[in-house]
């Protein structure tokens, strides 16, 4: 197994506390990798440091072993909060087929070749009858769908997901979790969650950030390693591994 | 009615309409990412500073839209410079280059002989002493911006939908919005001729805010302002011919209607379609 993202000793503040401290990590090619931690505890900004959005403080990151800022090509995000406006006029194929921005010619329109692209995972994740909609017309769930899409139309190697069930009910969560599991036949992932207990149904590993880093096989998470991460009392809910 | 008439004997009359068609075009294009980037009041920036220019440009017995061209494309890159590096002071320094940008024009123009005259033209322009000159160069700046935003449409709407992702797909961030603030001086110039730079800002965002009203995509969202921009033009240099109304005024003040109208009707539509939907 070789690495495709590399973390090393990663030191990273915005300018005030330390918000990562001696972050190690190495993401194996085709991997599954849960990011677990409390609020604030630093899980969106390890990704956006991953995507060379961010530059680490001390340390380094290599990214298909090359710096982030150059490896991200390769990389399909779907932010925690997309930084556009909402009533953006935009329909949801355009926003989708921005994923394909990039890949070959500069000048000009898109290619027939990127519109099958956009076709074929518009109808993965379920979205090819909303096509025409304006992005401020669909639902929550809809429109996180719609970010998977665009993620998925840059053909990445490595998904990167910032918490993509934060604010979608529990049946969606499973569907989108399903299609992610189906993905990873084809790419490496990386999903943030704010639970423990559902996303340790899919991945093999979990990644524990509080300010530090920690990773887990999901076979050996106990109450004793979460109250370690959550520092409260957390209940356990028993659950089966996959 | 007697406006057409005197359309038809007048070449100043049809000069200015050509102007206005003309014009139409920048405030059509630019005014819509204008409007859907929020940063009508960068425009504003560049519209006031761009007096410097002009200013300079009489002071030395140059052509004044070419001052203001020249202004302009260097007022545009300062402030995108000064928003891609100082966010956070952004609000401080583009009020300082306004205003800045105004007193240098003002005192070039003070200097000149017969500056009375010139001053006023230049903030609230005059649609009726556009010269087929003015009209050559409006239709190379025409031809320029239109070029580009086919080129690069693909670019242009990643930088202003959503520059972070623009950004991890290799988007040369940077460049694309400073030619984007680039070609929005030019509209500036564009409108300038028309309007005067006072009132040059709600002429590119007028008619793209209503437009945005009613479409889907920022391509047809351009369209619909385009028409809007020319429609305004033409009625208000029409409503202001016979009682003679200064023409760059009533235009503003036909948009500035057409606005509002809007804003109410869809609105009400809105409204009225959440009833229907809650009423089912
Ligand atoms: N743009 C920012 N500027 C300053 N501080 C930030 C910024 N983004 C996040 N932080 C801080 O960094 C810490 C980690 O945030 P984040 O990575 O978003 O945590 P998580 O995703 O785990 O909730 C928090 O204390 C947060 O307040
Ligand atoms: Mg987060």
């Amino acid at each position: 197994m070789t690495a495709v993202i590399r973390v090393k000793d990663v030191v990273f503040s915005y300018g005030g506390p330390v918000v990562l401290e001696d972050v190690h990590l190495d993401v194996e090619d085709g991997e599954f990798l849960g990011v677990v931690g409390p609020n604030a505890g630093g899980k969106s900004t390890l990704l956006r440091l991953m995507l060379g959005l961010l530059e680490p403080t001390a340390g380094s990151i290599e990214v298909g072993g090359r710096e982030p800022s150059e490896g991200s090509r390769a990389i399909g995000y779907v932010p925690q909060y997309p930084p556009f406006a909402r009533d953006f006029p935009i329909t949801v194929e355009q926003t989708v087929l921005l994923g394909r921005l990039g890949t070959a010619h500069v000048i000009g329109g898109y290619s027939r070749g990127d519109r099958d692209i956009a076709a074929r995972v518009m109808t993965e994740t379920e979205i090819l009858n909303i096509r025409n909609r304006r992005l401020n017309t669909l639902s929550g769930g809809q429109l996180q769908r719609v970010l998977l899409a665009r993620a998925l139309a840059c053909e990445p190697k490595i998904l990167m997901l910032d918490e993509p069930t934060a604010n979608i009910d529990a049946r969606m969560e499973s569907d989108i979790f399903a299609l992610l599991r189906q993905l990873n036949q084809r790419a490496t992932i990386i999903v943030v969650s704010h639970d423990i207990g559902f996303i340790s149904q899919y991945v093999r590993r979990v990644a524990c950030v509080n300010r530090t880093l920690i990773c887990h096989s999901t076979l050996a998470i106990d109450g004793k390693v979460i109250q370690d991460l959550y520092g409260g009392d957390v209940h356990m809910v028993e659950h089966a591994h996959a | 009615m007697e406006f057409f008439q005197a359309l038809t004997q007048h070449a100043f009359l049809q000069h200015a309409l050509l102007g206005g068609l003309l014009a139409s075009i920048g405030c059509g294009v630019m005014g819509s990412y204008v409007v859907v980037k929020r940063i009508g009041f960068l425009a504003g920036g560049i519209a006031h500073a761009v007096l410097g220019g002009m200013g300079a440009a009489f002071f030395f017995g140059a052509e004044p839209m070419y001052g203001a061209l020249i202004a302009a494309i260097i007022v545009a890159l300062l402030i995108g410079w000064v928003t891609l590096g100082w966010r956070q002071q952004e609000d401080t320094l583009i009020s300082a280059m306004w205003a800045v940008g105004m007193a240098a024009g003002i005192l070039f123009i003070s200097q000149t002989p017969g500056y009375q005259i010139d001053l006023m033209t230049y903030l609230f322009g005059n649609i009726l002493l556009v010269t087929s000159k003015d009209l050559w160069l409006m239709m190379a700046l025409d031809v320029v911006l239109l070029l580009l935003v086919m080129l690069f449409y693909r670019q242009f709407l990643a930088v202003a939908f959503d520059e972070e992702f623009a950004r991890l797909r290799g988007v040369p961030v940077a460049l694309f919005y400073m030619l984007l603030l680039c070609l929005v001086a030019v509209s500036v110039v564009l409108l300038i001729q028309i309007v005067g730079l006072i009132l040059v800002i709600a002429l590119l965002t007028l008619p793209a805010a209503i437009a945005l009203h009613y479409v889907q995509t920022i391509g047809r969202m351009m369209i619909v302002a385009t028409f809007l921009g020319a429609l305004f033009c033409v009625s208000g240099l029409a409503v202001s011919y016979q009682p003679d109304l200064p023409a760059g005024a009533t235009i503003i003040l036909v948009a500035g209607v057409a606005y509002l109208l809007s804003t109410v009707l869809s609105s009400l539509r809105q409204r009225h379609r959440a009833r229907a939907i809650t009423s089912r």
